[in-house]
Protein backbone atom coordinates (compact mmCIF):
# COMPACT_ATOMS: atom_id res chain seq x y z
CA UNK A 1 0.00 0.00 0.00
CA UNK A 2 2.04 3.21 -1.42
CA UNK A 3 1.13 6.28 -0.33
CA UNK A 4 -2.44 6.63 0.42
CA UNK A 5 -4.92 9.28 -0.02
CA UNK A 6 -4.39 11.44 3.03
CA UNK A 7 -7.75 13.40 3.62
CA UNK A 8 -7.91 16.70 5.23
CA UNK A 9 -10.84 18.42 7.53
CA UNK A 10 -11.96 20.29 4.11
CA UNK A 11 -12.56 16.47 2.40
CA UNK A 12 -14.84 15.83 5.17
CA UNK A 13 -16.58 18.71 5.12
CA UNK A 14 -17.26 18.59 2.11
CA UNK A 15 -18.81 15.13 2.71
CA UNK A 16 -20.72 16.48 5.60
CA UNK A 17 -22.02 19.18 3.57
CA UNK A 18 -24.04 16.60 1.31
CA UNK A 19 -25.98 14.89 4.07
CA UNK A 20 -26.50 18.56 5.46
CA UNK A 21 -27.93 19.34 1.75
CA UNK A 22 -29.75 15.76 2.24
CA UNK A 23 -31.51 17.37 5.30
CA UNK A 24 -32.35 20.43 4.25
CA UNK A 25 -34.00 18.40 1.49
CA UNK A 26 -35.86 16.24 4.38
CA UNK A 27 -37.18 19.52 5.65
CA UNK A 28 -38.57 20.97 2.45
CA UNK A 29 -40.51 17.78 1.64
CA UNK A 30 -41.40 17.32 5.32
CA UNK A 31 -39.95 13.94 5.12
CA UNK A 32 -38.90 14.54 9.05
CA UNK A 33 -35.82 12.11 8.96
CA UNK A 34 -33.45 14.96 9.63
CA UNK A 35 -33.25 15.19 13.18
CA UNK A 36 -32.25 11.04 13.15
CA UNK A 37 -30.10 11.57 10.37
CA UNK A 38 -28.06 14.28 12.07
CA UNK A 39 -27.96 12.45 15.48
CA UNK A 40 -26.28 9.73 13.82
CA UNK A 41 -23.78 11.32 11.38
CA UNK A 42 -22.43 13.54 14.52
CA UNK A 43 -22.32 9.95 16.64
CA UNK A 44 -20.35 8.29 13.88
CA UNK A 45 -18.44 11.85 12.85
CA UNK A 46 -17.38 11.70 17.26
CA UNK A 47 -16.98 8.05 17.99
CA UNK A 48 -14.98 7.27 14.74
CA UNK A 49 -12.45 10.82 15.62
CA UNK A 50 -12.15 9.38 19.09
CA UNK A 51 -11.78 6.03 18.22
CA UNK A 52 -9.06 6.84 15.44
CA UNK A 53 -7.37 8.96 18.31
CA UNK A 54 -7.28 6.18 20.76
CA UNK A 55 -6.09 3.34 18.59
CA UNK A 56 -3.14 6.00 17.64
CA UNK A 57 -1.89 6.02 20.83
CA UNK A 58 -2.40 2.47 21.61
CA UNK A 59 -0.32 1.55 18.65
CA UNK A 60 2.43 3.93 19.95
CA UNK A 61 1.99 2.33 23.13
CA UNK A 62 2.82 -1.18 21.45
CA UNK A 63 1.99 -3.00 24.69
CA UNK A 64 0.44 -6.40 24.64
CA UNK A 65 -1.51 -5.92 27.90
CA UNK A 66 -2.87 -2.48 26.67
CA UNK A 67 -4.00 -4.04 23.19
CA UNK A 68 -5.50 -7.05 25.28
CA UNK A 69 -7.67 -3.86 27.35
CA UNK A 70 -9.01 -2.40 24.24
CA UNK A 71 -10.29 -5.64 23.12
CA UNK A 72 -12.08 -6.63 25.87
CA UNK A 73 -13.57 -3.25 25.94
CA UNK A 74 -14.86 -4.55 22.96
CA UNK A 75 -16.17 -7.90 23.51
CA UNK A 76 -18.00 -6.36 27.11
CA UNK A 77 -19.63 -3.93 24.60
CA UNK A 78 -20.48 -6.61 22.18
CA UNK A 79 -22.07 -9.12 24.56
CA UNK A 80 -24.17 -6.09 25.89
CA UNK A 81 -25.28 -5.26 23.02
CA UNK A 82 -26.33 -8.72 21.85
CA UNK A 83 -28.40 -8.70 25.20
CA UNK A 84 -30.20 -5.65 24.57
CA UNK A 85 -31.57 -7.23 21.05
CA UNK A 86 -33.15 -9.40 23.38
CA UNK A 87 -36.91 -9.10 24.28
CA UNK A 88 -37.20 -7.65 27.67
CA UNK A 89 -38.95 -10.79 29.90
CA UNK A 90 -35.03 -12.77 29.63
CA UNK A 91 -32.53 -12.86 32.86
CA UNK A 92 -30.00 -10.30 31.95
CA UNK A 93 -26.97 -11.56 34.11
CA UNK A 94 -27.57 -15.44 32.45
CA UNK A 95 -27.85 -13.82 28.38
CA UNK A 96 -25.17 -11.70 29.02
CA UNK A 97 -23.23 -14.73 31.05
CA UNK A 98 -23.65 -16.71 27.99
CA UNK A 99 -23.42 -13.88 25.05
CA UNK A 100 -20.00 -12.73 27.19
CA UNK A 101 -18.84 -16.64 27.47
CA UNK A 102 -19.00 -17.28 23.57
CA UNK A 103 -18.07 -13.89 22.46
CA UNK A 104 -14.95 -14.02 24.64
CA UNK A 105 -13.85 -17.48 23.36
CA UNK A 106 -14.92 -17.50 19.70
CA UNK A 107 -13.67 -14.03 19.29
CA UNK A 108 -10.17 -15.04 21.05
CA UNK A 109 -9.40 -18.50 19.75
CA UNK A 110 -10.02 -16.91 15.73
CA UNK A 111 -8.04 -13.92 16.17
CA UNK A 112 -5.17 -15.72 17.90
CA UNK A 113 -5.35 -18.28 14.69
CA UNK A 114 -5.29 -15.84 12.12
CA UNK A 115 -2.82 -13.42 13.27
CA UNK A 116 -0.41 -16.63 13.96
CA UNK A 117 -0.81 -18.69 10.95
CA UNK A 118 -2.73 -16.24 8.10
CA UNK A 119 -1.86 -13.00 8.70
CA UNK A 120 1.92 -13.23 10.93
CA UNK A 121 2.23 -9.55 12.09
CA UNK A 122 6.00 -9.08 14.29
CA UNK A 123 4.79 -9.64 17.13
CA UNK A 124 1.74 -11.39 16.67
CA UNK A 125 -0.06 -9.34 19.03
CA UNK A 126 0.78 -6.09 17.07
CA UNK A 127 -1.65 -3.57 18.12
CA UNK A 128 -2.33 -2.36 14.43
CA UNK A 129 -3.09 -6.25 13.63
CA UNK A 130 -4.69 -7.23 16.37
CA UNK A 131 -7.50 -5.06 17.09
CA UNK A 132 -8.89 -3.90 13.78
CA UNK A 133 -9.10 -7.62 13.00
CA UNK A 134 -10.71 -8.53 16.24
CA UNK A 135 -13.28 -5.83 16.09
CA UNK A 136 -13.84 -7.00 12.45
CA UNK A 137 -14.41 -11.17 14.00
CA UNK A 138 -16.54 -8.91 16.89
CA UNK A 139 -19.01 -7.65 14.57
CA UNK A 140 -19.85 -10.36 12.46
CA UNK A 141 -19.92 -12.59 16.21
CA UNK A 142 -21.97 -10.39 17.75
CA UNK A 143 -24.50 -10.47 14.68
CA UNK A 144 -24.91 -14.07 14.63
CA UNK A 145 -24.45 -14.52 18.46
CA UNK A 146 -27.31 -12.27 18.62
CA UNK A 147 -29.92 -13.55 15.82
CA UNK A 148 -29.12 -17.37 16.82
CA UNK A 149 -29.77 -16.35 20.46
CA UNK A 150 -32.86 -14.43 19.78
CA UNK A 151 -34.47 -16.43 17.30
CA UNK A 152 -33.81 -19.57 19.93
CA UNK A 153 -35.45 -18.13 22.92
CA UNK A 154 -38.17 -16.27 20.49
CA UNK A 155 -39.09 -20.08 19.67
CA UNK A 156 -38.67 -21.61 22.88
CA UNK A 157 -41.08 -18.93 24.31
CA UNK A 158 -43.64 -19.45 21.33
CA UNK A 159 -43.45 -23.49 21.67
CA UNK A 160 -43.49 -24.24 24.81
CA UNK A 161 -46.43 -26.73 24.66
CA UNK A 162 -44.37 -28.65 21.99
CA UNK A 163 -41.41 -28.98 23.87
CA UNK A 164 -43.34 -30.28 27.08
CA UNK A 165 -45.38 -33.01 24.94
CA UNK A 166 -42.26 -34.05 22.98
CA UNK A 167 -40.44 -34.18 27.01
CA UNK A 168 -43.55 -36.27 27.82
CA UNK A 169 -43.78 -38.67 25.27
CA UNK A 170 -40.20 -39.70 26.27
CA UNK A 171 -37.90 -38.25 23.84
CA UNK A 172 -34.49 -37.22 25.07
CA UNK A 173 -33.45 -33.31 25.79
CA UNK A 174 -31.29 -34.02 22.30
CA UNK A 175 -33.65 -35.27 20.09
CA UNK A 176 -36.51 -32.39 21.72
CA UNK A 177 -34.16 -29.46 21.19
CA UNK A 178 -32.14 -30.39 18.17
CA UNK A 179 -34.61 -29.03 15.43
CA UNK A 180 -34.73 -25.58 17.43
CA UNK A 181 -30.82 -25.28 17.83
CA UNK A 182 -30.35 -26.10 14.02
CA UNK A 183 -33.14 -23.55 12.83
CA UNK A 184 -31.83 -20.86 15.28
CA UNK A 185 -27.94 -21.19 13.92
CA UNK A 186 -29.12 -21.30 10.57
CA UNK A 187 -31.03 -17.85 11.55
CA UNK A 188 -27.87 -16.67 12.84
CA UNK A 189 -25.13 -17.44 10.10
CA UNK A 190 -27.53 -16.77 6.97
CA UNK A 191 -26.14 -13.12 6.62
CA UNK A 192 -22.95 -14.42 6.61
CA UNK A 193 -24.28 -17.39 3.90
CA UNK A 194 -25.32 -14.70 2.48
CA UNK A 195 -22.45 -12.48 2.03
CA UNK A 196 -19.88 -15.43 1.25
CA UNK A 197 -22.12 -15.82 -2.13
CA UNK A 198 -22.71 -12.74 -2.85
CA UNK A 199 -19.11 -11.69 -2.45
CA UNK A 200 -17.37 -9.87 -5.76
CA UNK A 201 -20.87 -10.85 -7.91
CA UNK A 202 -23.17 -8.18 -6.11
CA UNK A 203 -21.09 -6.46 -4.10
CA UNK A 204 -17.37 -5.77 -3.26
CA UNK A 205 -16.75 -6.81 0.02
CA UNK A 206 -16.03 -3.45 2.58
CA UNK A 207 -11.89 -4.57 3.05
CA UNK A 208 -11.33 -5.00 -0.40
CA UNK A 209 -12.97 -1.79 -1.93
CA UNK A 210 -11.39 0.04 1.19
CA UNK A 211 -8.07 -1.31 -0.10
CA UNK A 212 -8.62 -0.87 -4.03
CA UNK A 213 -9.44 3.09 -3.04
CA UNK A 214 -6.36 3.31 -0.74
CA UNK A 215 -4.25 1.80 -4.30
CA UNK A 216 -3.92 -1.80 -3.65
CA UNK A 217 -3.77 -4.32 -6.66
CA UNK A 218 -7.09 -5.94 -6.77
CA UNK A 219 -6.10 -9.59 -6.72
CA UNK A 220 -4.52 -8.92 -3.55
CA UNK A 221 -7.14 -7.17 -2.26
CA UNK A 222 -9.06 -9.83 -3.17
CA UNK A 223 -6.79 -12.37 -1.74
CA UNK A 224 -6.77 -10.65 1.53
CA UNK A 225 -10.49 -10.43 1.32
CA UNK A 226 -10.77 -13.84 0.45
CA UNK A 227 -9.02 -14.37 4.19
CA UNK A 228 -10.57 -11.84 6.04
CA UNK A 229 -14.31 -13.62 5.10
CA UNK A 230 -13.29 -16.80 5.82
CA UNK A 231 -12.24 -16.14 9.35
CA UNK A 232 -14.97 -13.53 10.09
CA UNK A 233 -17.35 -16.25 9.04
CA UNK A 234 -16.24 -18.94 10.97
CA UNK A 235 -16.10 -17.22 14.10
CA UNK A 236 -19.91 -16.12 13.36
CA UNK A 237 -20.85 -20.00 12.80
CA UNK A 238 -18.76 -20.71 15.78
CA UNK A 239 -20.66 -18.02 17.63
CA UNK A 240 -24.04 -19.15 16.31
CA UNK A 241 -23.51 -22.84 17.49
CA UNK A 242 -22.24 -21.67 21.11
CA UNK A 243 -24.88 -19.53 21.65
CA UNK A 244 -27.83 -21.44 20.99
CA UNK A 245 -26.03 -24.66 22.99
CA UNK A 246 -24.98 -22.62 25.81
CA UNK A 247 -29.25 -21.73 26.15
CA UNK A 248 -30.72 -25.29 25.36
CA UNK A 249 -27.73 -26.09 28.54
CA UNK A 250 -29.51 -23.42 30.84
CA UNK A 251 -33.05 -24.19 29.74
CA UNK A 252 -33.38 -28.22 30.88
CA UNK A 253 -32.03 -29.37 33.94
CA UNK A 254 -30.28 -32.89 34.57
CA UNK A 255 -33.71 -34.24 34.43
CA UNK A 256 -34.16 -33.58 30.85
CA UNK A 257 -37.08 -31.12 32.25
CA UNK A 258 -38.17 -27.50 30.21
CA UNK A 259 -36.60 -24.79 32.61
CA UNK A 260 -37.89 -21.70 31.36
CA UNK A 261 -37.76 -19.76 34.35
CA UNK A 262 -34.05 -20.64 34.64
CA UNK A 263 -33.53 -17.89 31.53
CA UNK A 264 -36.94 -15.78 31.34
CA UNK A 265 -38.05 -13.76 34.55
CA UNK B 1 -49.67 -57.79 18.93
CA UNK B 2 -51.24 -55.55 22.08
CA UNK B 3 -50.49 -58.16 24.78
CA UNK B 4 -51.46 -58.14 28.23
CA UNK B 5 -49.08 -56.49 30.43
CA UNK B 6 -47.58 -57.61 33.59
CA UNK B 7 -48.92 -56.28 36.74
CA UNK B 8 -47.21 -53.14 38.04
CA UNK B 9 -47.66 -50.32 40.76
CA UNK B 10 -47.13 -46.80 40.74
CA UNK B 11 -46.29 -45.53 44.00
CA UNK B 12 -46.11 -41.98 44.64
CA UNK B 13 -44.43 -41.03 48.42
CA UNK B 14 -45.00 -37.33 49.41
CA UNK B 15 -44.03 -35.88 46.57
CA UNK B 16 -44.21 -31.85 46.73
CA UNK B 17 -43.08 -28.83 44.49
CA UNK B 18 -43.60 -25.09 45.74
CA UNK B 19 -46.61 -24.57 46.85
CA UNK B 20 -47.80 -27.87 46.11
CA UNK B 21 -48.20 -30.95 48.08
CA UNK B 22 -47.08 -33.52 49.51
CA UNK B 23 -49.14 -36.23 48.10
CA UNK B 24 -48.79 -39.60 48.30
CA UNK B 25 -51.09 -41.70 46.40
CA UNK B 26 -50.60 -45.58 44.76
CA UNK B 27 -52.06 -46.62 41.73
CA UNK B 28 -52.10 -50.30 40.42
CA UNK B 29 -52.38 -51.06 36.41
CA UNK B 30 -55.62 -52.17 35.03
CA UNK B 31 -57.03 -49.24 37.60
CA UNK B 32 -58.18 -46.18 36.90
CA UNK B 33 -57.70 -43.16 39.40
CA UNK B 34 -59.58 -40.36 39.57
CA UNK B 35 -58.63 -36.68 40.48
CA UNK B 36 -61.00 -33.89 40.65
CA UNK B 37 -60.59 -30.45 42.07
CA UNK B 38 -61.30 -26.39 41.35
CA UNK B 39 -59.17 -25.14 38.52
CA UNK B 40 -55.90 -24.11 40.28
CA UNK B 41 -55.74 -26.82 42.58
CA UNK B 42 -52.71 -28.02 41.66
CA UNK B 43 -54.29 -31.22 39.26
CA UNK B 44 -51.87 -30.57 36.59
CA UNK B 45 -49.16 -29.86 38.47
CA UNK B 46 -49.69 -33.07 40.57
CA UNK B 47 -49.62 -35.19 37.45
CA UNK B 48 -46.58 -33.25 35.95
CA UNK B 49 -44.63 -34.06 39.01
CA UNK B 50 -45.06 -37.15 38.89
CA UNK B 51 -44.06 -37.21 34.84
CA UNK B 52 -40.70 -35.72 36.28
CA UNK B 53 -41.69 -32.31 34.09
CA UNK B 54 -41.41 -29.97 36.75
CA UNK B 55 -38.60 -29.79 39.57
CA UNK B 56 -40.23 -31.61 42.87
CA UNK B 57 -39.00 -33.21 45.78
CA UNK B 58 -40.57 -36.42 47.42
CA UNK B 59 -40.47 -39.99 45.61
CA UNK B 60 -42.10 -41.91 43.06
CA UNK B 61 -41.79 -45.97 42.55
CA UNK B 62 -42.48 -47.82 39.46
CA UNK B 63 -42.28 -51.29 40.89
CA UNK B 64 -40.42 -50.64 43.85
CA UNK B 65 -37.68 -49.05 41.41
CA UNK B 66 -36.89 -45.30 42.58
CA UNK B 67 -37.57 -42.60 39.82
CA UNK B 68 -34.24 -41.37 39.77
CA UNK B 69 -32.54 -44.76 38.88
CA UNK B 70 -34.50 -44.55 35.39
CA UNK B 71 -33.14 -42.11 32.66
CA UNK B 72 -35.85 -38.99 32.24
CA UNK B 73 -36.96 -40.23 28.98
CA UNK B 74 -36.76 -44.07 29.99
CA UNK B 75 -39.28 -42.83 32.90
CA UNK B 76 -41.19 -40.50 30.92
CA UNK B 77 -41.78 -43.82 28.22
CA UNK B 78 -43.43 -45.54 31.09
CA UNK B 79 -45.11 -43.30 32.68
CA UNK B 80 -46.46 -40.72 29.85
CA UNK B 81 -48.16 -37.18 30.99
CA UNK B 82 -50.53 -35.92 28.52
CA UNK B 83 -51.56 -32.51 28.25
CA UNK B 84 -55.32 -31.14 27.83
CA UNK B 85 -54.25 -29.33 24.79
CA UNK B 86 -51.45 -31.16 22.31
CA UNK B 87 -48.28 -30.02 21.35
CA UNK B 88 -47.50 -30.88 17.28
CA UNK B 89 -43.65 -30.24 16.04
CA UNK B 90 -43.95 -32.33 12.39
CA UNK B 91 -45.90 -31.16 9.36
CA UNK B 92 -47.85 -34.42 8.78
CA UNK B 93 -49.64 -36.40 10.93
CA UNK B 94 -48.07 -39.67 10.66
CA UNK B 95 -44.25 -38.20 11.13
CA UNK B 96 -45.34 -38.21 15.11
CA UNK B 97 -45.49 -41.61 15.46
CA UNK B 98 -43.35 -43.71 16.21
CA UNK B 99 -44.98 -47.19 16.13
CA UNK B 100 -47.59 -47.01 13.53
CA UNK B 101 -48.85 -50.72 13.85
CA UNK B 102 -50.19 -49.28 17.11
CA UNK B 103 -51.93 -46.05 15.52
CA UNK B 104 -53.39 -48.38 12.75
CA UNK B 105 -54.73 -50.85 15.81
CA UNK B 106 -56.41 -47.84 17.69
CA UNK B 107 -57.43 -45.73 15.17
CA UNK B 108 -60.94 -47.38 14.57
CA UNK B 109 -61.52 -47.62 18.41
CA UNK B 110 -61.36 -43.67 18.68
CA UNK B 111 -63.63 -43.30 15.81
CA UNK B 112 -60.42 -42.16 13.65
CA UNK B 113 -59.81 -42.68 9.83
CA UNK B 114 -56.67 -43.89 8.68
CA UNK B 115 -56.04 -41.18 6.02
CA UNK B 116 -56.04 -38.60 8.63
CA UNK B 117 -52.36 -40.32 9.06
CA UNK B 118 -50.90 -38.59 6.06
CA UNK B 119 -52.87 -35.06 6.50
CA UNK B 120 -51.27 -32.27 7.67
CA UNK B 121 -51.20 -31.41 11.50
CA UNK B 122 -53.40 -28.06 10.52
CA UNK B 123 -56.27 -29.79 8.97
CA UNK B 124 -57.48 -31.39 11.97
CA UNK B 125 -59.75 -30.58 14.14
CA UNK B 126 -59.34 -29.77 17.83
CA UNK B 127 -60.91 -32.79 18.87
CA UNK B 128 -59.46 -35.38 16.06
CA UNK B 129 -56.11 -33.40 17.57
CA UNK B 130 -56.46 -34.69 21.21
CA UNK B 131 -57.49 -38.37 19.98
CA UNK B 132 -54.64 -38.17 18.14
CA UNK B 133 -52.51 -37.18 20.61
CA UNK B 134 -53.69 -39.90 22.95
CA UNK B 135 -52.85 -42.66 20.23
CA UNK B 136 -49.40 -41.36 19.58
CA UNK B 137 -48.27 -41.50 23.37
CA UNK B 138 -49.64 -45.35 23.10
CA UNK B 139 -46.28 -47.38 22.80
CA UNK B 140 -45.52 -50.85 24.23
CA UNK B 141 -43.25 -49.58 26.91
CA UNK B 142 -46.50 -47.42 28.56
CA UNK B 143 -47.25 -48.32 31.80
CA UNK B 144 -49.25 -46.02 33.67
CA UNK B 145 -50.72 -43.31 31.43
CA UNK B 146 -51.45 -39.84 33.40
CA UNK B 147 -54.31 -37.78 31.70
CA UNK B 148 -55.40 -34.10 32.32
CA UNK B 149 -58.72 -33.47 31.58
CA UNK B 150 -58.39 -35.18 28.03
CA UNK B 151 -61.79 -35.05 27.20
CA UNK B 152 -62.76 -31.34 27.88
CA UNK B 153 -62.25 -30.02 24.06
CA UNK B 154 -64.63 -33.15 22.65
CA UNK B 155 -68.20 -33.47 21.50
CA UNK B 156 -69.89 -35.52 24.16
CA UNK B 157 -69.95 -38.50 21.63
CA UNK B 158 -65.94 -38.54 21.60
CA UNK B 159 -66.30 -38.39 24.66
CA UNK B 160 -67.74 -41.79 25.28
CA UNK B 161 -65.48 -43.03 22.19
CA UNK B 162 -62.35 -41.91 24.37
CA UNK B 163 -63.99 -43.64 27.55
CA UNK B 164 -64.39 -46.50 26.03
CA UNK B 165 -60.92 -46.66 24.94
CA UNK B 166 -59.67 -46.02 28.41
CA UNK B 167 -61.33 -49.29 29.47
CA UNK B 168 -59.85 -50.88 27.00
CA UNK B 169 -56.20 -49.94 28.32
CA UNK B 170 -57.65 -51.06 31.68
CA UNK B 171 -58.01 -54.36 30.47
CA UNK B 172 -54.10 -54.18 28.82
CA UNK B 173 -53.27 -54.12 32.62
CA UNK B 174 -52.38 -50.14 31.69
CA UNK B 175 -52.71 -48.10 35.04
CA UNK B 176 -54.90 -44.68 34.25
CA UNK B 177 -54.72 -41.50 36.83
CA UNK B 178 -57.22 -39.08 35.20
CA UNK B 179 -57.70 -35.74 36.26
CA UNK B 180 -61.42 -34.94 35.55
CA UNK B 181 -63.86 -32.13 36.12
CA UNK B 182 -66.61 -34.05 34.90
CA UNK B 183 -68.69 -36.05 37.76
CA UNK B 184 -70.65 -38.08 35.25
CA UNK B 185 -66.93 -39.20 33.84
CA UNK B 186 -66.15 -39.80 37.59
CA UNK B 187 -69.21 -42.31 37.97
CA UNK B 188 -68.90 -43.97 34.54
CA UNK B 189 -64.49 -44.87 34.96
CA UNK B 190 -63.07 -44.61 38.23
CA UNK B 191 -61.81 -47.76 40.32
CA UNK B 192 -61.37 -45.04 43.39
CA UNK B 193 -61.90 -41.04 43.32
CA UNK B 194 -59.94 -38.54 45.00
CA UNK B 195 -60.51 -35.01 45.70
CA UNK B 196 -57.15 -32.28 46.14
CA UNK B 197 -58.51 -29.89 48.25
CA UNK B 198 -55.85 -27.50 49.76
CA UNK B 199 -52.94 -29.12 49.12
CA UNK B 200 -54.64 -32.61 50.02
CA UNK B 201 -55.74 -35.89 48.35
CA UNK B 202 -58.81 -36.90 49.93
CA UNK B 203 -60.27 -40.18 48.76
CA UNK B 204 -64.02 -40.22 48.03
CA UNK B 205 -65.96 -43.29 48.34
Amino acid sequence: MNGYIHLSFIDLSLAVSLLLLITVLSVILSIGIGRTVIIAAVRLVLQLLLVGFLLLKVFAVQSFWCSLLVVFVMMLAASREIVARLKSGVQWRWSLGISGTVTGIVTLIVSFVALNTALRPEPWYDAKYFIPLTGMILGNVMSAASLSLKGLLDMVQREQKVIEARLALGHTRRETFNPLVRQAVVMGIMPLINQMSAAGIVTLPGTMSGQILAGMNPFDAAKYQILLLIIISSAGIMAAIGVSFLAVLRLTDNRDRLRIDRLFK
Amino acid sequence: MIELRNQSTLSVRALFALHHGPYSLEINSGSCVVITGESGAGKSVFLRMIADLIPNAGQVFLDGKERNSFAPSEWRKQVTYIAAESGWWAKTVKEHFTDLEMAYYWLPKFNLKEELLDADVVQLSTGEKQRMALIRAFSSKVRFLLLDEITSALDPKSVIVVEQCIQELQKQNIGILLVSHNMEQVKRLATSHYQLITDQLVLCS
